[in-house]
């Protein structure tokens, strides 16, 4: 298949105009011995229907449909109205670039605006930004910002962080001179207030704090904005489940300068991990040292409303090496998705959806934590996932339960060597009762052999 | 067009309306679940509409926008090609949708195969060793690209501390390489509008990492010397970076690895057909060479007795960029579209987008000043240079041609050539939209000299007329308020 849309004989004429008899003559710029001088090794072509067939059958490669699920750990199985996939993959929202060109990119423009308005009064703070690629990515913006505002070296990462956004934090500040200072947890699974006053000092940028943390704990974001506040230094909050947002206080009540996170939850299909949505917003002092990009509303020449991509002096194109951030787009088409699966939610739907939840996983942890065997790990309220260690290992849990089409949540092992036979349990809305139900019986009867 | 103004759907909401509903919950309900957690108050003014509210909302909001999919849209170092719907159609396979990124590899082992078959792809066609796809962008790429480069000179003993970039470089350059820890040392132009070799032996000495070189550069000029300055570049000890934005004009005819290239990015949302989305989500994997493979993120897709699996054993790797693999449902549709086109189409495509951008040039070179004479490739740098002398800029261009139904080029970059109109057609535009550009470019041209002012208030026929972005700058309203 292929998507030219000349025929020869307007290739002929397009060459005539140009002055040249072949379009190789075009590339005689190009050194001959630089030239590949053969045919590129790589197969195709195939026609539509053959495409069809070629990822149909890599598609039936993969098994993961045959399983419930009950991972979670920084990806969230939730339901997706249909207006989601709908609206989104119209023509003029998918194929657009970047809203330069404001006069012609309204659309876009205004749904970030939308977008950016959500976010600020789910988070409970004054500016938010028209996303980034994903939590991870954000949660290291965010860690640089700090770094922007206080010229203060060294950060606090709790160990309740998401271990795979502490290892981004670590890739992206690496050759910047700053200190990563990793945070303990405690009994409860949250962070352990008097490791983090051990390490709490002057020469401390920012404290990041997750919350619902990474073992499902709600985290007393509150106190930890305190003691970060007493040193001077920001709390930064990351929300890697952002439907909790509906229910749980939001950071910019509890003390937050910057909250970042994850909003895949907001309509976006797990996708084998991306494209996701990075999501971040501040108080509005922090503006100038704020990353990304951002819509603001102006008027035009004859006094109607509009939206521009705004305050782009901060930025890579304008600042060139002394810009808030390398990045350069958003993730606008994640955003859109986000923006219509929240105003369908509406006020209502997003309470009724968190409470659903916290539900449900209170439901399985109570029934997981009477199976014989099993121990809830932590003590701390957790929203919609849980941590439990069981006294076989969790790798032969998981084999015992996929043989029964389960897939139980994921071992804390190789991120936390200490949390021996420890596994991570998700449970949100799509949960059914009986899935639940028979998830504790066959952990039952795999703790029985 | 100009449409009545769509109202915010904050201004619409009204309490109690809804669009959606949630199945009734199949759990004992436990009321006093939240007594001892600190729970939020209602969600101030958070919208609260219906269904069809929503589906028309956005329905009219899209209508605003100018698309790919409605025609030409000649964006410079943008690669604005079309993007095929079977590509969206194979990235909905529900398998694919629904797969978390913690599978054991054992139920998932068409996504690593995807992964591991688009990595063969890509070092196919650019030349390399192996890819990452974990970069999700295609700055965030530069950054990885520049990490790699640090990490293999911090174990060869001395990371360096300059990086070289020519002026004709794009913004994210100098930004990635300063987030590396890098100061970046500006590389100037000669009067063809190549890397002045000159002034690179000048500058290039053993404190320098790297040089990041775009080719063909941002006036869509092939770096002819581009072997010279690797050579140069190496026999410092340094290592070489291209920017692959350009590659649209490369593939099936050269390839970055046989020119001296250690690492490159490439932008799949422009070369490779995936959609732009308004501004992402797009992918940037990253090529190396063997001398900076075993620095790549991990984890990394390895295929051994007929088993794929994710292998994080790399010690010297550095580290993660992303939360999990990167944009695995862009690299299927640009997959779906390399198999598409196979080796002949591939290098068609890049074929017929230097044919269609030489084309415009030549239909347009008497009208429209060009800075640079030397051949070019996929695009071309005009200038406003002409029309100036009425008093008219590139950006009154850029608006006229909004009413003339055709989307503006770049404008204003690159940053050497002043007032500059970077125009990129692609391949995928019949000869018919070109001309319809051409034509709309040259009927501007005669307003310019005839009746400037319809240029210096236009557009006149969108659905908003010229923005004021001062305005939106100096009292800035980024949300909405009751």
């Amino acid at each position: 298949m292929s998507y030219i849309s000349l025929s020869q004989k307007d290739k002929k004429e397009m060459l005539k105009v140009i002055g040249v008899s072949s379009p190789h003559e075009l590339f005689d710029s190009i050194p001959d011995d630089i030239k590949l001088g053969r045919r590129l090794k790589i197969s195709g072509p195939k026609t539509e229907p053959e495409i069809m067939e070629y990822f149909t059958q890599k598609a039936h490669k993969n098994k993961n449909r045959e399983y419930i699920s009950f991972q979670g750990a920084g990806a969230y199985h939730h339901f997706i109205p249909a207006a989601v996939d709908y609206l989104s993959s119209r023509g003029e929202f998918v194929s657009p670039y970047t809203p330069y060109q404001a006069e012609v990119s309204q659309g876009t423009l205004q749904l970030i605006f939308e977008f950016q308005t959500m976010i600020c009064q789910l988070t409970g703070m004054e500016i938010s930004n028209a996303s980034l690629y994903d939590g991870a990515s954000g949660a290291a913006e965010a860690v640089l910002m700090a770094n922007r505002i206080n010229r203060r070296s060294k950060v606090l990462i709790p160990k309740t962080l998401h271990p795979h956004y502490r290892q981004v934090i670590k890739t992206y500040t690496k050759n910047l001179g700053m200190v990563i200072q990793e945070i303990e947890y405690d009994d409860s699974g949250q962070i352990s207030t008097s490791d983090l006053k051990k390490h709490l000092d002057k020469e401390t940028s920012a404290v990041v704090c997750q919350s619902p943390n990474f073992f499902g704990v709600i985290e007393d974001l509150d106190t930890i904005s305190s003691q970060a506040h007493e040193n001077k230094a920001l709390s930064i909050a990351v929300v890697a489940e952002a439907s909790s947002l509906g229910l749980l206080k939001p950071p910019g009540e509890l003390g937050a300068d910057i909250v970042t996170g994850e909003a895949q939850s907001f309509g976006i299909p797990l996708s084998f991990g991306g494209p996701y949505l990075g999501f971040m917003a501040c108080q509005k002092e922090f503006l100038r040292q704020f990353p990304g990009r951002i819509s603001g509303e102006t008027q035009d020449v004859d006094g109607k409303r509009g939206f521009v991509l705004t305050l782009s002096t901060r930025e890579q194109h304008i600042r060139r090496e002394r810009a808030t951030s390398n990045i350069c787009t958003n993730q606008a088409l994640c955003a859109l998705r986000a923006t219509i699966f929240l105003e369908l939610m509406g006020k209502q739907g997003l309470k009724q959806w968190a409470w659903q939840n916290i539900q449900k996983a209170h439901y399985a942890y109570s029934l997981v934590k009477k199976v014989p065997g099993v121990k809830a790990q932590f003590s701390g309220k957790i929203y919609n996932e849980f941590v439990v260690q069981t006294k076989k290992e969790w790798a032969e849990i998981e084999e015992d339960l996929m043989k029964k089409n389960i897939t139980p949540g994921i071992s804390l092992e190789k991120y936390y060597p200490e949390l021996k036979r420890c596994g991570l349990v998700c449970v949100t809305e799509v949960s059914q009762k009986e899935d639940i139900d028979r998830f504790a019986e066959l952990l039952k009867d795999s703790l029985r052999t | 067009m100009n449409m009545n103004q769509e109202h915010l759907i904050f201004e619409i909401s009204d309490k109690g309306k809804r669009g959606f509903t949630f199945p009734k919950m199949d759990v004992p309900e436990n009321k006093n679940l939240t007594d001892d957690i600190p729970i939020r108050e209602d969600i101030k003014d958070f919208p609260q509409v219906s269904e069809v509210e929503v589906v028309r909302h956005f329905t009219r909001l899209s209508q605003t926008n100018y698309c790919i999919d409605k025609g030409i849209y000649p964006l410079g170092s943008c690669t604005m090609k079309y993007n095929p719907k079977i590509n969206e159609k194979v990235a909905q396979i529900q398998s694919f949708l629904s797969s978390h990124p913690y599978l054991n590899p054992r139920t998932c082992q068409g996504n690593l195969e995807i992964l591991h078959a688009s990595e063969e792809m890509l070092t196919e066609i650019t030349g390399m060793n192996a890819f990452t796809f974990q970069p999700a962008a295609g700055a965030q790429g530069e950054l990885v690209g520049m990490m790699l480069i640090r990490a293999c000179l911090e174990e060869r003993g001395d990371p360096r501390k300059f990086v070289l970039i020519p002026d004709s470089a794009h913004g994210t350059n100098p930004s990635s390489a300063h987030i590396c820890g890098y100061k970046v040392k500006e590389i100037k132009s000669n009067e063809s509008g190549t890397v002045d070799l000159d002034d690179l032996r000048k500058n290039m000495n053993k404190d320098v990492a790297a040089i990041m070189i775009t080719n063909p550069n941002t006036l869509g000029i092939f770096e002819s010397q581009i072997r010279e300055a690797s050579e140069m570049v190496h026999s410092q000890g340094g290592l070489v970076y291209m920017d692959g934005a350009n590659m649209n004009a490369l593939m099936g005819v050269c390839r970055p690895g046989d020119m001296g290239v250690d690492v490159i990015h490439l932008n799949l949302h422009k070369t490779f057909s995936t959609p732009h989305g308004g501004g992402g989500p797009g992918a940037g994997p990253v090529g190396v060479q063997k001398v900076l493979e075993s620095f790549l993120p991990v984890p990394r897709v390895v295929y051994k007795d007929g088993y794929f699996d994710m292998d994080v054993n790399y010690p010297k790797s550095i580290g993660r960029v992303h939360g999990f693999y990167g944009h695995f449902l862009v690299v299927v549709k640009a997959l779906a579209y390399i198999l598409s086109l196979g080796p002949d189409g591939i290098k068609e495509a890049s074929e017929v987008a230097v044919l269609n951008s030489n084309y415009i040039r030549k239909s347009l070179e008497k009208e429209y000043h060009l800075q640079y004479k030397a051949p070019t490739l996929h695009e071309c740098v005009f200038s406003d240079k002409v029309q100036k002398k009425h008093n008219v800029s590139n950006i009154d261009i850029a608006k006229r041609l909004i009413d003339l139904h055709v989307h503006p080029p770049t404008i204003s970059f690159p940053l050497i050539v002043h007032g500059a109109l970077m125009t990129e057609p692609t391949e995928t535009e019949s000869k018919a939209d070109l001309d319809l550009f051409v034509k709309a470019m040259k009927q501007i041209d005669k307003e310019a000299r005839e009746n400037p002012e319809i240029l210096k208030s236009a557009p006149h026929d969108s659905y908003v007329r010229r923005l004021d972005e001062t305005k939106a700058a100096r009292e800035p309203r980024l949300r909405w308020k009751p």
